[in-house]
């Protein structure tokens, strides 16, 4: 290749030295990860991509703790009883397993998830999620922006459901306030933020079906998808992302008409749930590789923090919406979808079935929705219609202040929660009195799912594997945030 | 008896626009679906905005399979090393396209994490903006990258730009001498006679962020 | 025992922290465990989150009487499902020896938000099975979350600037 040559700075001859951290060079002869340089270390990628203790070791240099969970042992011995490692029954020896790596690019792992297993053949022993491929320090750069702007960046964790990250930041940002908010902000926030529910739950069937190995499913979830989206597209601007719900209320009032669109969308919806319902409930094989697989016990699911769908699948009747509720939703009429033996089976009809509640409070939504205020009317908090810039100078610059320097939050601490469509959704946000929040946290629900991976791997098979991790519904946006 | 006299049942044409018209319309994409983008890249194969009109919706898992390698999300400093590897695992020839604003420059996440532009790591043939751009937006990128291999050479990746025309000029003609040469089939910024001056976008430590436009990195 | 906690923790809540779903408790380093036992007992069946806090930055925070502000808080928000309520549990970790015990024997569900918080701010959670990072790379130095730890941002380049980073 005679550009290689070009930029080859020994001009093809060897170099004298390894270069350190330079793996830039052009592959110039031969497989670049082989190479070994003096001292025979390896050289170029091998080593960089290791991650060193945060993989999973071979069993003589794990501790017994730490054994434990990746056996997916999790529930407390009883005191004084010491772990020994013999007595978790791994049967096989070290030389008999094989250590494997999953990802991080990997077509089934949800995003960039990295599974390392312990396989005896097909058989799953030990089971270790490495994270951190997507970290992005949006807790660090939520310190530097204001609460005005703290929506951009926080609808990009959860990037599935984007509203319910703004919302459950906006709910925080209220709740130090004491704002107290219009009725309709409150019944236009729950339509996008069911809608949303609706598309993130088709997004997970889509996906779910296609690692079962059904891709039809894969191309008509995301066919009613688009049907969300193109709504939220003319609601909010965008299809993703969409920096709609913000302290105060929401950004805009809905478009007229929108109550067609709305109608639209949950009969379409309705009608093909009920499709797909007999595509994969019925399906033979869909229900052998879904029952009894990566099942996990209540007490399991609450030692381990588990919520959402995933706890529900094991009988827990916990929905935030209706045992803590926010927004409007004690108002509304709704079921929770909870499971028997918490298993794949069980996941995916509460999700399906959730599906068709969302649309049932969809339908509620539309009649009750009150008129009036999108968003609290306080000036401290909002910015002026815009049609009023350019008749008021002092319209201008309260503006002006609010979209720069932002507005200030009372000194406190709050802690907020939500049921997203993984599971409870919170956000911990400490404020000095300062525009910008102090410290943001968010509880990341997919986060704590992660968890239970390996006890729910644990003894099933490779394939198996796939289907666990596509039904806790992991993104990792807000797993590594 | 040549070339004329044959009725019928021949098609004739250079052989670069043939192996052109092969390498456009059966381009492969590699899964490298990161972040929010990937959603949207997904998009794009599935129904409404169909992929497989331009040959390209099958998306092999393998990099040794894959000609394409569309970045779609936010690279962090973690997948950095893993980014470069696929890329390496690629076989010629391979495109990179780079999409949303996280992947082309960082976008707006411009800390400690977060690599800022997957050019720091891979050549880079076509950036697609947007947060997420749209699926509109990124079949136009995969366009423009269709055109840009239609309308190369096949020998080289990008049109030889600077490598072998010696150092920058500015507009009065004047010798920017930063040491730098464009056009690298390698990524922009790093030079063999200033190797420290991008890391793979991993300093793994607390980055030095103090420096001033006007500085040369 | 939860009434005991709160008796040596003496003082209301600090003004303005609205609590719309619970009440802040804060015990010291030692009397943590024992605290979040007791509450365990009293049916909080599962600990939502836990995170950490680096009070650098803001040192002059209300606190109620009789507690002794450190640098860094680690907080604990437990959940009863049976009674539907939430408490916090701040606990002040000082700077030179930032250990805490870790919860992991009370609640499995902790581990990952242990590392966490051990990852971007460096409380080591002792008792845990796995005290390594999880969000940074291995060979990553620093602890980001901190508030002596810069963003990292780097200046934007635009047109006129000399060529790409």
């Amino acid at each position: 290749m005679t550009d290689v040559e070009a930029t080859s700075p020994a001009g093809g001859a060897d170099p004298p030295e390894p270069r350190p951290d330079t793996v830039l060079d052009p592959p110039v002869r031969g497989d670049e990860f082989s190479d070994r340089g003096p001292g025979d270390e390896a050289r170029g990628l091998v080593a960089e991509t290791s991650e060193g203790v945060q993989e999973l070791s071979s069993r003589a240099e794990t501790g017994p703790g730490q054994l434990r969970r990746e056996v997916g042992a999790v529930l407390r011995l009883p005191e004084g009883v010491a772990v020994d490692p013999s007595d978790i029954d791994v049967e096989q020896s070290d030389d008999e397993t094989m250590i494997i790596n999953m990802g991080p690019q990997h077509p089934s792992t949800h995003g960039v998830l990295r599974l390392m297993l312990e396989l005896d053949g097909e058989t799953v022993l030990r089971t270790k999620p490495v994270i951190g491929y997507l970290h992005t320090g949006m807790e660090k750069t939520a310190e530097e922006l204001t609460y005005v702007q703290g929506s951009t960046n926080v609808t990009r964790m959860d990037y599935l459901a984007p509203l319910h990250n703004e919302l459950v930041l906006s709910l925080a940002v209220e709740a130090l306030l004491g704002v107290e908010m219009p009725p309709r902000s409150d019944w236009i926030r729950m339509l996008l933020v069911e809608l949303n529910r609706v598309s993130s739950h088709l997004m997970w069937m889509a996906t779910n079906g296609m690692d079962l190995g059904s891709t039809s499913m894969m191309i008509y979830g995301f066919r009613e998808r688009e049907m969300v989206l193109a709504f939220f597209e003319k609601t909010t601007g965008l299809r993703m992302n969409h920096n709609f719900i913000r302290p105060g209320g929401t950004a805009a009032d809905l478009p007229d008409g929108w109550e067609d669109d709305v109608t639209v969308i949950c009969d379409t919806v309705m009608s093909r749930t009920d499709e797909y319902d007999e595509l994969l409930t019925g399906q033979p094989l869909f229900r052998r590789r879904s029952e009894a697989v990566g099942t996990l016990s209540a007490e399991e699911a609450l030692a381990l923090s588990l919520t959402g769908p995933v706890l529900r699948s094991t009988g827990v009747p916990w929905d935030l919406r209706r045992c803590m509720p926010y927004l409007r939703y004690d108002e509304v009429d709704f079921d929770v979808i909870v499971g028997t033996y918490g298993d794949n089976f069980d996941r995916y009809s509460i999700r399906l079935n959730e599906i068709r509640e969302s649309v049932r409070i969809i339908r509620q939504v539309i009649e009750k929705m009150p008129a009036g205020d999108y968003r609290v009317q306080d000036k401290k908090v909002t910015p002026p219609p815009r049609a009023r810039i350019d008749e008021s100078m002092e319209a201008l610059i309260h503006h002006f202040k609010v979209f720069t320097e932002g507005f200030k939050v009372p000194e406190g601490e709050v802690y907020v929660a939500i049921e997203s469509p993984r599971g409870e959704l919170g956000c911990y946000l400490v404020s000095d009195g300062s525009p910008k929040p102090y410290r943001m946290h968010i509880r990341g629900p997919s986060f704590v799912n992660l968890q239970g991976l390996p006890l729910m791997m644990r003894g099933g098979l490779v394939a198996d594997a796939v289907a666990v991790c596509s039904t806790i519904d992991p993104v990792m946006g807000e797993v590594d945030r | 008896m040549g070339l004329e006299d044959l009725q019928h049942n021949f098609l004739t044409g250079r052989l670069e626009d043939l192996v052109k018209w092969a390498r456009t319309y059966s381009m492969w994409p590699a899964t490298f679906g990161l972040a929010c983008c990937a959603i949207e890249m997904m998009s794009v194969g599935a129904a409404d905005f169909d992929l497989a009109r331009f040959g390209m919706e099958v998306f092999r898992a393998s990099p040794r399979q894959a000609d394409l390698m569309i970045v779609a999300g936010r690279v962090s400093q973690k997948m950095a090393p893993v980014l470069r590897q696929v890329y390496d695992q690629m076989m010629e020839p391979k495109w990179v396209l780079s999409m949303g604003v996280c992947a082309s420059t960082g976008g707006m996440f411009n800390n400690y994490a977060i690599v800022q532009g997957v050019d720091q790591i891979v050549p880079v043939d076509v950036y697609a903006p947007g947060c997420p751009p749209t699926p509109e937006t990124l079949m136009h990128a995969i366009l423009t990258l269709h055109e840009k291999v239609r309308t190369n050479d096949i020998t080289h990746r990008r049109p030889p730009t600077g490598s072998d025309t010696g150092p920058l000029t500015d507009d009065q003609g004047a010798d920017t001498d930063d040491g730098r040469t464009h056009g690298d089939e390698t990524t922009s910024g790093w030079t063999p006679d200033r190797p420290d001056a991008v890391h793979l976008g991993t300093p793994r430590r607390n980055p030095v962020i103090a420096r001033s436009v006007g500085e040369p990195l | 025992m939860a009434d005991g906690a709160r008796a040596a923790d003496a003082g209301a809540s600090p003004p303005n922290d609205t609590q719309p779903s619970g009440e802040v408790v804060f015990p010291t380093r030692e009397q943590y465990v024992a605290v979040v036992g007791g509450y365990r007992g009293a049916g909080f069946e599962m600990c939502a989150d836990l995170c950490g806090v680096d009070y650098l930055a803001h040192p002059a925070r209300r606190l109620p009487e009789g507690v002794q502000p450190e640098r860094f808080e680690v907080v604990a928000n437990l959940l009863s499902l049976s009674r539907a309520r939430r408490v916090r549990l701040r606990v002040q970790v000082p700077e030179a020896d930032a250990v805490i015990a870790s919860l992991f024997d009370l609640y499995p569900g902790v581990e990952a938000m242990e590392r966490e918080a051990f990852d971007l701010f460096g409380i080591v959670f002792e008792g845990h099975p796995d005290m390594t990072r999880i969000l940074m790379p291995e060979d990553w130095e620093g602890h980001p979350l901190r508030k002596d730890y810069g963003v990292g941002r780097v200046p934007v380049q635009f047109k006129g600037a000399p060529g790409p980073r």
